[in-house]
């Protein structure tokens, strides 16, 4: 049984932990609301480039010429995986639904004999990874020093992402990263960015017909980079307000949690002061009555 | 009846800029200066670095850019572009870095045709507006 100045060491330390992590939740939530709208914000950009991709490729009829980008290189053996987690923890789920994901696509690729590639984005990951998949990791980057998820961060990993596929370091590249529902759900998505996959997007094609300056083959060697810049600038963005969410729900339950703990341990010191206090009571009387 | 045509400019970050009374834009397309009216046809082309100018009921306005797509349709003009300053509230020294990092870029050795003439264009771009 605890003394009664450990109890009351403990419940100062819980007070102590509850107050941070409501510190916490209170720094998310006003992150979360940047981090949401930014999402919002940067939506039209990545529509508008996948529209735009969408209308020049259905005006090129032959996928032979087609760039490398798009139509892929014609392999699917070697597989680049790009995992964007945070280099935060105490964020719940958040790192754990999105490995998860990873792994399992990982193992499925195992089974197939493909071979995999890992690069990672943000430290969490690369920490959790890197125990069993060490040795497919061939980059991790980190960007500790941004505040907010912005577009040149993005741009350089697609640089990274490019310059490894034009010398045909792999054939398929995925991205794996949580897609921001709500703040209590958060979606772990894989979305295949090279090659492009246009085929589940039949919109209407309005037959517009386009006049290209220069050729659309053009445009598009020039765009695809781009896109995928902005794909991976996407990902940023729904990954930082998931990672707002999760470390929000997880501090909120966190806070409650520390506030039970209080609670019953409140309890537990009342009760057995109580205990002391009899317990003098009993002895005084029993002295008394001895005499 | 009226001349006048929308554009958005969207970034990366934001929709920076939406406007309904547009009567002509004139944008640095790669293959030279493009002016745009009402009833163009549509039209993909992208963005060499330069300046957007904006010819609208409510006056002109300039822009930089450093590279972008445009998509001209039913009236509507699109540029999506990476990175675009507003000529009227860019800064003097802002615009010296911007400068001294595009000359650098077009000085590196390794830099491939294309890529050092976009940086000359920056260049001259950045110079014209000193």
């Amino acid at each position: 049984m605890a003394s009664l100045d450990d109890l009351k060491k403990r419940i100062a330390s819980v007070k102590s932990t509850q107050k941070i992590t409501k510190a916490m939740k209170m720094v998310a939530a006003a992150k979360l609301k940047r981090a949401q709208e930014s999402a919002e914000k940067g939506r039209p950009y990545s529509e508008k480039m996948n529209n735009i991709i969408l209308n020049l490729s259905c005006g090129i009829s032959d996928k032979e010429i087609a760039p490398k980008l798009l139509s892929g290189s014609g392999k699917e053996q070697v597989h680049l995986c790009v995992v964007l987690t945070s280099d935060r923890g105490l964020c719940g789920g958040f790192n754990a639904n999105i490995i998860k994901k990873a792994k399992s696509y990982f193992v499925k690729l195992n089974k197939e004999g493909k071979e995999l590639k890992i690069i990672t984005v943000g430290s969490k990951g690369n920490d959790q990874l890197k125990r069993v998949y060490g040795n497919k990791i061939i980059e991790n980057i980190s960007f500790k020093n941004s505040k907010n998820a912005n577009y040149f961060d993005a741009e350089k990993v697609g640089k990274i992402v490019i310059e490894k596929f034009e010398k045909e370091e792999f054939d398929i590249c995925t991205i794996f990263y949580n897609q921001f529902k709500n703040v209590i759900t958060q979606i772990p998505q894989a979305q295949q960015i090279i090659p492009l996959n246009t085929e589940n997007d039949n919109q209407d094609n309005s037959e517009d017909d386009y006049e290209f300056e220069p050729d659309e083959d053009e445009i598009l060697s020039n765009l695809l980079p781009k896109n995928i810049s902005t794909q991976i600038f996407k990902a940023m963005l729904e990954n930082s307000a998931s990672e707002q969410g999760a470390r929000m729900s997880a501090m909120d339950n966190a806070t409650r949690n520390a506030g039970e703990m209080v609670d019953k341990l409140t309890i537990k010191y009342n009760r057995s002061r109580q205990a002391a206090i009899t317990k003098e009571l009993i002895e005084i009387i029993s002295g008394a009555e001895s005499l | 009846m009226s001349d006048e045509f929308k554009i958005e400019i969207v970034n990366p970050e934001k929709s920076f800029l939406s406007k309904e009374d547009v009567n002509e834009v004139v944008v640095p397309a790669f293959e030279g200066e493009m002016g745009i009216l009402k009833d163009h046809i549509s039209i993909i082309s992208f963005l060499k670095p330069g300046i957007i100018t904006i010819q609208a009921k409510s006056g002109e306005k300039k822009y930089y850019v450093e590279d972008g797509i445009i998509e001209f349709k039913n009236n509507t003009l699109s540029i999506l572009t990476s990175y675009i300053l507003n000529l009227e509230d860019i800064e003097k020294n802002k615009l010296q870095e911007l400068l001294k990092t595009a000359e650098e870029e077009s000085n590196k050795p390794e830099i491939t045709d294309q890529l050092k003439y976009l940086a000359d264009q920056k260049v001259e771009t950045l110079k014209s507006i000193n």
